[in-house]
């Protein structure tokens, strides 16, 4: 069974699919550019390295279909801050880092509420734009990437985050238990 | 499926019909079709399996792969009954075959005896219905050693000074120690507490035919590729259907139960896969859908005989529900501790289990487990961050990257005490996607159970401590509208006047007519019900099955 289950879960590396399912191509620009600042590319990869903007893609006519209006909307209230704060700059994509981070930060002034006994199911739907753009950026960002989301390229993601791609471990597992001599009663310990 | 399984006709009288297929629906098939009754097992969720089962926190977290989907039946929420209830995702359960054993913690914990004779020894608590259970830890001892050998316990008896007396040890070691729970101990014992190797319905060695845990890291939650975890689809439905007598029925969603003009049971009637409407005959009617499931079937199936709900002769069907108290605190280590392997918990304390209302000014008691049950997603979307972590950008890249393998969750699980007015009730205008009416939650925490989770929780904030937090936090305590624990609603009880079943889990009103699951609660206990459900369902097993042999099903 175990052999089954490492057969179940045998990497295979794809490449990026050539067309968007949901947005234009131009679209795609300025998300992409929305979710490399959420997560940026420095000396590990980032959103853009993990595909961020395919599984967004593809989880826009799948499980987030719903938010697709929520993406219609925002990206031209981006392009109105833009227009407010940075005359001259045609396009979020074409601003500098330093330009989008300010727009970014005007728009992410509503962080949602998690409850401890909710925050393994996050309402990600109906969220602000800024929210829902965040949500799918870190989803696409960690999804296990053996699923069919288009997310999370070659695990990069989680090598960020320091998961072992593997599905199957053996303790030792962390620096604890590492040398951890086994469970003894308190009586024999003090003796 | 293959072909050797039995199947019945609807229009076949069996012996059984089951509803449900969980916790207590997978054993009470197991237990009635091995004592050579003809049963059926009406299932609203699919039959998957473990080739199903997925890593893919958008399937199984959003999307609902295991559990009930908030669109198909959309709940509503209100504190108290004078309010409007809103809609309003209100509780998830286990939806297919396994039920919520699919994808639990599996902690496993006994009850204690003070969990059965609770009002008797701390007297009457003003705003609450707290009473005693018909039966006593003793008459439950058996079963509970039956679901550690049967269903697949891991753990180590003796361990705890706090343990109730056991007829026989754990049938398998401990899972291993993670670093959380080498942390957890060192630090409780400075503390002068007793932490001890949780007791798991996690496999930690092969057993009939199942692997032991591969420690893959995805539990919470999410079901077992390889029938570890000890769900009723893993350890009790394989052999309930071995038996030939058995059959599983996915898809049929239950929404009445019919009787005859004499008031008996005659059979379930549900929807199939494609809404068509079919009656299960049955000599016997057992109601196994959870605390939420169970109580609304009953006030579904409302007739001229029986207007307020079937089986409700006491006004209480659907009242009393208990959710379980508790609390979340954190802490980041600097030691990269890599608690994202393997199960959940591996150490727990009961040193609060009874706690003196004298010395701390509130009704309750609790135990505390270290963990670390978050999947990648769910943890940098925001449940295992601290409240002041930057939420974009390099530096919340920089957090997620340091924090995921060095953060620990101390869980603080408690009692609730029953309120008469905490409920699952129909909800008067919203509907199902069959049309039925939603189900309605309505519950505000008795004060002390508050109080008893800010207690637990800074339990909690003092462990991380001793143990060397560099940071810690907690999630604030509010009163509860979200529910995993569903008990209480259809109490058990010897007066047909405040209880809804009698000992044998028998209603008082219809004879042929039992309610197994969470709803059978009488007290909540202290936070981990599943083991209980099924040694509950073990016990009425046994019950049913004597009386039927009795003749007292037919009479």
């Amino acid at each position: 069974m175990v052999s089954a289950a490492t057969h179940a879960h045998a990497v295979v590396a794809s490449p990026n699919p050539a067309k968007f399912e949901f947005f234009a191509p131009e679209e795609a620009a300025e998300v992409e550019a929305i979710a490399s600042r959420i997560i940026p590319s420095d000396e590990t990869p980032g959103a853009k390295e993990a595909g961020v903007i395919y599984f967004i893609d593809r989880a826009l006519v799948t499980f987030a279909a719903d938010s697709q209006k929520t993406y219609r909307e925002g990206l031209p209230e981006i392009q109105a801050i833009l227009a407010e704060k940075f005359p001259g700059v045609k396009k979020f994509s074409a601003a500098t880092a330093e330009q989008q981070d300010a727009i970014l930060e005007a728009l992410s002034n509503s962080k949602p509420k998690i409850t401890a006994s909710r925050r393994n199911r996050p309402n990600a739907s109906s969220q602000p734009f800024f929210e829902t753009v965040r949500y799918h950026t870190i989803a696409g960002f960690l999804i296990d990437p053996e699923s069919d989301r288009r997310g999370n390229k070659d695990g990069v993601g989680w090598k960020v985050i320091g998961r072992d791609p593997g599905h199957i471990f053996q303790p030792p597992f962390g620096a604890l238990d590492k040398d951890y001599p086994g469970w003894q009663p308190v009586s024999a310990e003090k003796k | 499926m293959t072909a050797d399984k039995v199947q019945y006709q609807p229009s076949d009288e069996v012996d059984f019909v089951i509803i449900g297929s969980g916790a207590a629906g997978g054993i009470l098939a197991k237990e009635l079709s091995t004592n050579g009754f003809r049963v059926v097992v009406l299932e609203q969720g699919p039959y998957l399996t473990e080739a199903d089962f997925s890593h893919d926190e958008i399937k199984v977290l959003q999307e609902d792969l295991l559990t009930n989907h908030p669109k198909l039946q959309p709940n509503t929420f209100r504190k108290t009954p004078d309010e409007k209830a809103k809609p309003q995702r209100a509780l998830v359960y286990g939806r297919a075959v396994g039920g919520t054993s699919n994808h639990f913690t599996a902690n496993f914990w006994r009850f204690h005896e003070i969990d059965f004779i609770e009002r008797t020894k701390v007297g009457a608590i003003p705003g609450s219905t707290l009473v005693d259970w018909p039966i006593t830890y003793a008459d439950l001892e058996p079963y509970y050693t039956k679901v550690e050998w049967e269903v697949g316990v891991s753990g180590l008896a003796g361990a705890s000074p706090f343990d109730p007396p056991r007829s026989k040890p754990y049938p398998m070691p401990p899972l291993p120690t993670k670093s959380n729970g080498v942390l957890f101990e060192r630090a409780a014992r400075k503390l002068g507490l007793n932490p001890f190797p949780a007791p798991m319905a996690i496999l930690s060695q092969p057993r009939d035919g199942r692997a032991a845990c591969m420690n893959c890291g995805f539990c919470l939650a999410f079901g077992c590729e390889v029938k570890a975890k000890s769900s009723s689809l893993a350890a009790m439905i394989p052999v309930a259907e071995k038996t030939g007598r058995c059959e599983i029925r996915p898809n049929s969603y239950v929404h009445k139960i019919e009787l005859d003009s004499r008031g008996r049971a005659i059979g379930a009637v549900y929807f199939d896969a494609k809404k068509n409407v079919h009656l299960q005959k049955a000599k016997a009617v057992i109601v196994s859908a959870n605390g939420a499931e169970t109580p609304r079937l009953l006030l579904l199936s409302a007739s001229k005989q029986f207007p307020n709900g079937l089986a409700n002769s006491s006004g209480i069907v659907g009242k009393n529900l208990m959710l379980n108290s508790g609390g979340i605190s954190l802490g980041v280590f600097d030691e990269q501790l890599n608690d994202y392997k393997g199960f959940a918990v591996s150490r727990i304390l009961h040193d609060f289990y009874e706690l003196d209302a004298q010395k701390v000014g509130f009704y309750g008691g609790g135990g505390l487990d270290a963990r670390f049950d978050m999947t990648p997603i769910n943890f940098a979307a925001g449940g295992g961050l601290p409240p002041d972590a930057p939420r974009w950008g390099k530096k919340f890249k920089d957090t997620i990257a340091h924090n995921f393998t060095r953060t620990v969750e101390i869980f603080s699980h408690g009692t609730s005490l029953p309120k008469e007015e905490n409920s699952f009730s129909l909800d008067p205008d919203l509907k199902d996607a069959w049309g039925l009416p939603a189900l309605r939650m309505t519950y505000k925490d008795h004060p002390d159970d508050i109080k008893l989770a800010k207690w637990l929780n800074q339990h909690g904030l003092d462990i991380l401590d001793a143990a060397g937090a560099k940071q810690k936090w907690t999630y604030p305590i509010e009163e509860q509208q979200f529910a995993v624990h569903l008990l209480g609603t259809c109490r058990m009880g010897s007066d047909p006047k405040t209880s809804v079943i009698d000992a044998d889990h028998r209603t008082h009103d219809v004879k042929n007519l039992f309610l197994c699951d969470g709803s059978s609660f009488v007290t909540s206990g202290r936070g981990q019900p599943t083991m209980t459900i099924e040694a509950l369902a073990f016990r009425a097993a046994d019950r049913i099955t004597a009386l039927a042999k009795g003749g007292e099903l037919n009479a």
